[in-house]
């Protein structure tokens, strides 16, 4: 009970205090505009592209909005000290490592459904699986604030996290199967692909919206599953490590 | 340097709330701490002093569990807390040397938000928010937010955070340096209300005569390894065995000491600047002989003072180290002024 007030507090101060910002907010709403508009005029094909370009967007928009948002915020009060605030708190620190991160990908989640309200008024989504859509963005959100998580733990300055995020971020916008399909990709760049977990989410989306996926969704879900718990445990081990020497 | 470790046979009740023994810690091939024991008694105010670099923020970080031991053992209550701090952290508040509460929050929000982060329930944690602010003087500006304080109020803001969830010990890291004397009076009695209410409190200063004016006892920690620890009073005995002077005079002071040592050879004679002589005696002195000297001299004598022996001179004596340059050296550090 102690442990979820904290949590739950650490939650709402974060949402207050980072996301719920007006320029988050902002950029959280034109980010994916921005995207669906390029991809839509590029793609030139008319009203029908929306539904192939849908994933993609979705998930740049959860990647984008998360893992940096995350990886900041979180040097910022290691550097600023107001971290250490929460290292002293007695709760455990997967709890409070996870109130961190709850934050975090509640935004993603939010952000992931701008590009489809926007999508709502301009093409028939009857046909889209929900029940997979909905997992499918929590796991790419969780997986992205775990990333941030990743790297906030790596790094000690804030624009090192900054260009960190963006050392993953951008690669995986061609590597992940966003936009164009993996295997359009030169050959020895496809094994890249599966080392990032957004490839398994993107994958999913792509067949709960299209019905265009490359792999089973459970093995997808497994992965991405898989990725989380791995990406999670070892910012553990890297806090244990680098913030209480 | 030897550890020496006092005994307190004295007072039975006097049970250590916190008992630290062969604590060591190494950073690669740097000892920073080493073996150092000490314990710190129920409702005592212990100090904790040392030049820069001692070990002393080492030895608080283990203490409060940001840091890991690499030997040695810590109880906090009883609890053995070496391995996993989390057990005690209940109950200790941390006061850092810097304030590091959200900018963006309010004072109340900021309180409040703290006591979440022990678990206490919404009505508990707004009620001691609203009641700590009252005891330091912060109701009006309870709903500015805290980027707003001056340096006084974030001090006293961090002081109320740490003490939210009525710890049963309170960590005080150099809680008035940097602020405006005004803020650090109003701090330091504070502290001494809390001290004499009953609150547990290890306090790190490099102002020596905060802790001896606040301190039951005080552990010098130099190079890593506690060099003593005593009774503020037991720690002066021996300073206060010997008299001190100060004559303030209009003249170029380093010549003439030499000129007065061998006048009085019982006196030790220092220039403290070119206006300004330092003598120290065994015995009483006698300031008629030494003004007639001067004025023969035809040295005008602006003020002669008696210089009351302080912990400061207990800590010179000690560490090797003039307290003023550490006073200086940390706050440079800290870009106080």
């Amino acid at each position: 009970m102690k442990a979820w007030i904290a949590f739950w507090n650490i939650l709402l101060k974060d949402m207050r205090a980072y996301y719920l910002k007006p320029p988050n907010i902002s950029w959280g709403l034109i980010f994916p505009i921005a995207w669906t508009g390029m991809f839509f005029i590029k793609s030139g094909s008319g009203i029908e592209s929306i539904l192939s370009l849908l994933p993609g967007v979705i998930s740049i928009s959860i990647l984008f909005g998360t893992t940096s948002m995350l990886a900041v915020t979180v040097t910022f009060e290691k550097k600023n000290r107001s971290f250490e605030r929460l290292l002293l708190a007695p709760i455990p620190l997967e709890v409070l490592m996870l109130a961190k991160t709850a934050g975090a990908i509640l935004f993603g989640v939010v952000n992931a459904f701008v590009p489809v309200i926007l999508a709502l008024f301009l093409t028939d989504l009857s046909q889209v699986n929900w029940m997979a859509v909905f997992p499918a963005v929590v796991m790419i959100a969780i997986a992205s604030a775990f990333l941030g998580l990743f790297i906030a733990v790596s790094v000690s300055e804030v624009f090192e996290a900054q260009t960190f995020s963006n050392f993953f971020r951008f690669p995986m916008i061609f590597l992940c199967g966003l936009f164009f399909p993996i295997k359009s990709l030169p050959i020895f760049l496809r094994p890249l692909s599966y080392v990032f977990p957004l490839t398994y989410g993107v994958d999913i989306l792509h067949g709960a919206i299209n019905n265009q996926n490359s792999m089973p969704i459970s093995l997808d879900f497994l992965i991405i599953t898989t990725f989380c718990a791995g990406l999670f445990t070892i910012s553990l081990r890297n806090i244990h490590r680098k913030w209480i020497t | 340097m030897g550890i020496q470790q006092e005994t307190h046979p004295s007072n039975p009740n006097q049970v250590p709330l916190i008992k630290v023994q062969n604590l060591t810690k190494k950073f690669a091939d740097i000892t920073a701490v080493d073996k150092i024991s000490f314990d710190v008694r129920h409702g005592e105010l212990f100090g904790f002093l040392g030049p820069n670099g001692a070990g002393k923020t080492t030895t608080i970080n283990m203490l409060i569990g940001l840091a890991r031991p690499d030997s040695g053992m810590i109880r906090v209550s009883n609890l053995e807390l070496t391995k996993n701090p989390k057990f005690a952290q209940h109950l200790i508040g941390v006061v850092p040397d810097e304030s590091n509460l959200y900018p963006e929050l309010s004072g109340f929000d900021n309180l409040s938000f703290c006591g979440a982060l022990y678990g206490l329930s919404k009505s508990e944690r707004e009620a001691r928010a609203r009641e700590l602010l009252e005891t330091f003087s912060l109701k009006d500006a309870a709903h500015r937010k805290f980027a707003g304080y001056s340096r006084g109020m974030k001090r006293k803001l961090t002081i109320a955070a740490g003490m939210i969830h009525r710890p049963q010990i309170l960590f005080l890291d150099e809680p008035t340096s940097g602020i405006d004397v005004a803020s650090a009076r109003q701090i330091r009695q504070l502290i001494a209300d809390l001290h004499h209410n009953g609150t547990t409190i290890f306090l790190t200063t490099h102002y020596i005569e905060e802790a001896e004016r606040l301190c039951d006892r005080i552990a010098f920690i130099v190079k890593g390894q506690i060099v003593r620890i005593d009774t503020v009073k037991d720690l002066l005995v021996p300073v206060q065995e010997k008299h001190r002077m100060i004559i303030s005079i209009v003249h170029s002071g380093e010549a003439l000491s030499i000129d007065l040592a061998s006048l009085f050879p019982d006196f030790k004679f220092q220039s403290l600047s070119s206006e300004e002589i330092r003598i120290e005696s065994v015995n009483p002195i006698r300031v008629g002989p030494l003004i007639k000297v001067l004025e023969d001299h035809q040295i005008e004598v602006k003020e002669a003072r008696l210089q009351r022996p302080s912990l400061e001179d207990v800590f010179v004596q000690i560490t090797g180290i003039e307290a003023d340059a550490m006073r200086k050296e940390k706050e440079r550090g800290t870009g106080n002024a």
